[in-house]
């Protein structure tokens, strides 16, 4: 017993070596390793690598979704602006026609006005006129037959002859304005 | 912890068991003939089978199991166990092949690869399960038979990819030495690359095998001695039990580790030989 254990591996005839193999430990040994290594090789790695490649393709398949799915919200955004620009500017145009249409329509009525108030002031001005130069030879063939009737009454001569009443009662009517233009001016 | 380390703490650990046990029955320390226990089937024919070889079978058969049924579940979106196999598949699969030789060749070498580290972690895990008890890597011949594949495999992946005359050159005739001492260097290069690569390769998994299984047993066989055999006949040096027992529960821990250790080990320097004989230049 007073042997220790490196010395034990050579202690006894009838103990094996610890160096040398013994058949049955090489023969156990080739049939355990090869029926690891048979496994490993037809069933484990191949099952591992086809993991592997599902995992990488599910990884990748969904990176391209998701990069499939952001190009459509990429292009969808575009679209979107593109059509608020073209709203903005197509409101623009129709407030820009809208002013021009306003100041357009406000000049037109404009000038109508100014047409109409024309016209009226003509003819309220020809209408004027008439009525005075109505009112005017009416008072004169008036104001004459009083005048004659008047001043044949008082001299007794007929003055019915036309050419010379109409030529008195003209120099009257012209020394009557003369004085009225006199007196107006005075006062 | 050093190899002499562990042989100090052994020999200080059996001397005491001698100073106690002079008087009470005689401790019975571990032994390498753990590892050699009677066939229990086939007996006498190169298929015979004792405890270690049914715990390597065991071991094979639930790593097997682990691989393949996790692998025929694998869905794009993983549960957390599948996440737990992936991480499992992933440390050998990038972690070692990829990162080593790429995505081309790593490929080419794949299966072997990973074959020698599912199979070393399983193997080298049975040696803390509880009632196996025992890694049956700490046999020779296991690590021996997977040494020699990667040596195989290494010198094939040279041969093929540079030819015969130009691998050999590449190893052993290297550029930039002075050509008086290049025939001492390629008989260096000799000696590492085809003499001590396998040997290492085997002996460091073996050995740390067969040390763990040592430290572990001698843990709890001087518990159960201190408990049992000490405790039980009134002496109270057998409390010393408590120390040993927590030793045992720290080494079976440091256990766990370093089978997945010597497993990644293992399949990463098998890896790393590849790519040197595939490079084009030292």
């Amino acid at each position: 017993m007073s042997h220790a254990l490196i010395l034990a591996a050579s202690q006894g005839s009838g103990s094996p070596s610890v160096l040398i193999p013994e058949v049955p430990d090489l023969v156990w040994g080739s049939i355990a390793f090869l029926a690891i290594l048979v496994v490993l090789w037809w069933k484990v790695l191949p099952n591992v690598t086809k993991a592997l490649d599902a995992r990488r393709d599910a990884i990748q398949g969904n990176i391209e979704r998701a990069d499939a799915v952001q190009d459509k919200a990429n292009a969808l955004l575009e679209q979107y602006t593109a059509q608020l620009a073209d709203a903005r500017s197509e409101a623009a145009a129709i407030r820009d026609q809208a002013r021009e249409d306003g100041k357009r329509i406000v000049a037109e009525h404009k000038e109508q006005a100014t047409v109409e108030a024309a016209r009226v002031t003509a003819n309220a001005q020809a209408q004027i006129t008439a009525e005075r130069k109505a009112a005017a030879s009416q008072l004169r063939s008036e104001v004459g037959s009083l005048a004659i009737d008047l001043a044949s009454g008082v001299i007794g001569e007929s003055l019915k002859d036309d050419a010379k009443a109409t030529s008195v009662v003209d120099r009257f009517l012209a020394e009557l304005e003369a004085s009225e233009g006199k007196a107006g001016a005075q006062a | 912890m050093s190899q002499q380390e562990i042989t100090l703490i052994l020999n200080a650990v059996l001397a005491l068991g001698q100073v106690v046990s002079a008087n009470s029955g005689g401790f019975q320390g571990p032994s390498i003939d753990d590892f050699f226990p009677a066939s229990v089937l086939f007996a006498g024919t190169p298929f015979a089978l004792d405890r270690v070889l049914l715990v390597r079978l065991f071991g094979t058969a639930v790593i097997i199991a682990i691989l393949w049924i996790g692998s025929t579940r694998l869905k794009v979106v993983p549960t957390r166990a599948q996440a737990a196999w992936e991480f499992l598949m992933d440390m050998p699969r990038q972690g070692i092949v990829y990162d080593t030789l790429g995505k081309k060749d790593g490929d080419r070498f794949m299966p072997i690869l990973l074959t020698m580290f599912f199979g070393t972690l399983a193997w080298n895990l049975t040696g803390t399960i509880p009632g196996l008890q025992i890694a049956s890597t700490g046999l020779i011949g296991q690590a021996l038979l997977m040494a020699a594949i990667a040596y195989v495999t290494f010198i094939y992946a040279g041969i093929r990819k540079h030819g015969t005359g130009h691998f050999f050159k590449n190893t052993l005739w290297l550029p930039g030495v002075p050509i008086a001492i290049k025939p001492v260097i390629a008989l260096l290069e000799f000696l590492s690359t085809f003499i001590v690569r396998p040997v290492t390769l085997t002996l460091r998994l073996t050995m740390n095998m067969v040390a763990g299984h040592m430290l572990l047993a001698l843990c709890f066989l001087a518990t159960n001695f201190f408990f049992f055999s000490v405790l039980g006949n009134g002496n109270a040096l057998g409390f010393l039990g408590i120390g040993t027992f927590a030793f045992g529960i720290a080494f079976t821990v440091l256990e766990l580790f370093i089978g997945v250790l010597q497993a990644y080990i293992f399949a990463i320097l098998s890896a790393i030989y590849i790519q040197m004989a595939l490079a084009d230049e030292h």
